[in-house]
């Protein structure tokens, strides 16, 4: 029996939250959970900086991956098996593109990200593709195997079915996130009823495609990923201590940059600083190393950099308002020299935050070569797009609702001190 | 990021307004990998590099009027024309985002007068850039393949992007 084929003696099983079980009976799929690259996933949270807002959102990308997988598996085993559209050597790669799809986000990934100028798909073919543990267990499959997996997930792969089912506008990506982070955050939106979609999915040429009869649970599924955007994902306070994370990250870089002097050296960060970062140090980094530095960074003699760290440790998060950029930008001019004279740096302590700086996607109905939309299957084998049936869609794709905030340090502004007059024009200026 | 969406509205106001949506985003992405500073992420979709970050962008910037997007009904597809408006014009302006260079302008330009299936080529195979040249192609006919490119559409695509560096001086 070759190793891609090879099963374990007995299926392993991990309890979860969402699936009840997930299930393993490859070994392939079980060594690579074993692997120290996807072992280090349990250290990064899925929701980043969502846990000071929903206590609950600990969760990791460890708990997601396996989550993806798992409903992958369900789709291939028990939906697609046996049918002509279907190609069964795809299974392997498949599942272990499901398993590994999120294995190169960083520590706090958007922030980690925008301050460095990485990107986290780029890591995820690195890890897969380098000499790392992963790349030597898929290897054993075949020596062409890594390539293939990091393909599917860079949705460069041949076969357009296998990406879309990683990859689509109703993929086992979103199905999983959606679920999970409603059930860790608490939050009563998210939920829809997966079991009827993954019963009506079909696969077809280059796409899967849905039954006409399952449009209901998709219309469901549609609405759980509006509410989650506004109502998790683009929380406001959240946004809040994820504008601290970045300018602290920010701060850092700028101080490396001008020679300063830490008290505690930020040997983990040196090669992001400077741009000469290895594979192996981006390895090293998960969310426990950052907390560490921001709790030592504490108490530098750099008043800002230890201030962000003490609000980001600590909680004490930026105020907000919502600014109107096209009305109010003359404001924002003025306000910027206001903060100058008051002694408040407004590069770090006055923040623009637009729902663009977190772009998880609205459903599109694909006009002008945009994302494949969603495809529903009619009973006569037409196939129509999702909006074009259901008016529900319809109505939500149809809607341009955007986000713009100012953050800024209410505290500072508020306490009694020096500048008291000019902190007081600057508190009308943002009420 | 004000910065990121004045460099967008300066973009569309050099090449005069820019018809198509996906033309737009292929215009974009090639600019980036020619080294002009736009920050907006790609991933390989179905038609090629896609930015959900510059889509959302777009969208921002027609709610805050600084574009001017009209829904062209071309019978059996709808196309989107984007311009930049007056107050996009002063919104460039106070951002201070710096004049868009004579070569930029001229890249801009020579990508205007092509197609989005020119366009589209032409990102797909800087995407796969790293890759040597015949690899390239293959990896082209792999997630194009419905497309059929001709190898005289291919060696045009290779001279556009050849000319472009050129005039970025990049080699």
């Amino acid at each position: 029996m070759s190793y891609a084929t090879q099963k374990l003696a007995e299926e392993k099983v991990f309890k979860d939250p969402v699936h009840r079980y997930i299930h393993v009976r490859d070994q392939v799929i079980w060594d690579v959970i074993g692997a120290k690259e996807f072992q280090r996933l349990r250290r990064i949270k899925q929701l980043g900086t969502t846990y000071l807002v929903f206590h609950g959102a600990e969760h990791s990308r460890f708990n997601h991956s396996l989550g993806v997988y798992e409903i992958v598996r369900r789709i291939v085993d028990d939906s697609f098996s046996g049918r002509p559209e279907w190609d069964d050597s795809e299974r392997l790669v498949v599942l272990c593109a499901a398993l590994l799809h999120d294995l190169g986000h960083g520590p706090f990934s958007h922030a980690f990200e925008n301050v460095f100028g990485l990107d986290h798909e780029y890591f995820t073919q690195q890890i897969i593709l380098g000499d790392t543990d992963v790349n030597e267990i898929l290897k054993r499959v075949s020596e062409d195997f890594p390539q293939r997996v990091a393909d599917v997930i860079g949705k460069t792969y041949s076969n357009k079915q296998v990406v879309s089912l990683i990859s689509s506008q109703i993929d086992a990506d979103r199905m999983d996130y959606l679920q999970r982070d409603a059930y860790f955050t608490g939050v009563s939106y998210g939920h829809f009823d997966m079991e009827r979609i993954l019963r009506v999915m079909r696969p077809r040429e280059d796409q899967v495609v849905i039954k006409s009869s399952g449009m209901h649970a998709v219309e469901d599924y549609i609405m759980s990923r509006y509410q989650m955007y506004w109502q998790v994902y683009f929380h406001p306070v959240s946004r809040s201590a994820e504008v601290i994370l970045t300018k602290i990250l920010h701060r850092a870089k700028a101080l490396s940059e001008m020679g300063y002097d830490f008290e505690q050296q930020p040997t983990h960060f040196r090669g992001f600083f400077d741009g000469t970062y290895t594979l192996n140090e981006y390895l090293a980094l998960d969310e426990g190393v950052l907390l560490t530095y921001f709790q030592l960074w504490m108490t530098e003699k750099d008043p800002i950099l230890s201030d962000l760290s003490n609000r980001f440790v600590n909680r004490k998060l930026f105020q907000y308002i919502e600014f109107d950029l096209a009305k109010d930008y003359m404001k924002m001019k003025e306000l910027e020299l206001l903060f100058k004279k008051a002694g408040i740096d407004p590069e770090y302590y006055l923040v623009f935050d637009s729902s663009s700086d977190l772009p998880y996607d609205f459903y599109r109905p694909g006009e002008e070569g945009e994302r494949i939309p969603i495809h529903l299957l009619k009973p006569n084998g037409e196939i129509r797009e999702l909006s074009r049936e259901s008016e529900i869609v319809e109505a939500i794709s149809g809607k341009r609702r955007t986000d713009h905030k100012l953050y800024f340090p209410e505290d500072i502004l508020t306490k009694d001190g020096k500048k008291k007059a000019l902190k007081k024009q600057i508190l009308d200026l943002l009420t | 990021m004000i910065e990121e969406h004045a460099k967008i509205v300066q973009f569309i106001g050099a090449a005069n307004g820019i018809t198509g949506r996906k033309k737009l985003q292929k215009m974009i992405y090639i600019a980036k990998k020619l080294q002009y500073p736009y920050k907006e992420k790609y991933e390989f979709h179905f038609y090629g590099p896609y930015s959900e970050e510059l889509t959302l962008r777009i969208e921002e910037l027609c709610n805050m009027g600084f574009l001017q997007e009209e829904r062209q009904d071309k019978g059996s597809y709808v196309q989107y024309k984007y311009q930049m408006t007056d107050a996009g014009e002063h919104f460039t302006q106070m951002a201070q985002v710096p004049e868009a260079t004579r070569d930029l302008v001229e890249c801009i330009n020579q990508m205007k007068d092509k197609s989005s299936r020119f366009l589209e080529l032409v990102s797909t195979l800087l995407y796969f850039d790293y890759l040597p040249k015949e690899e390239q192609i293959e990896k082209l006919h792999v997630v194009k393949g419905k497309l059929n490119f001709t190898k005289e559409e291919i060696d045009e695509a290779f001279t556009f992007v050849m000319n472009l560096m050129n005039e970025r001086a990049i080699q």
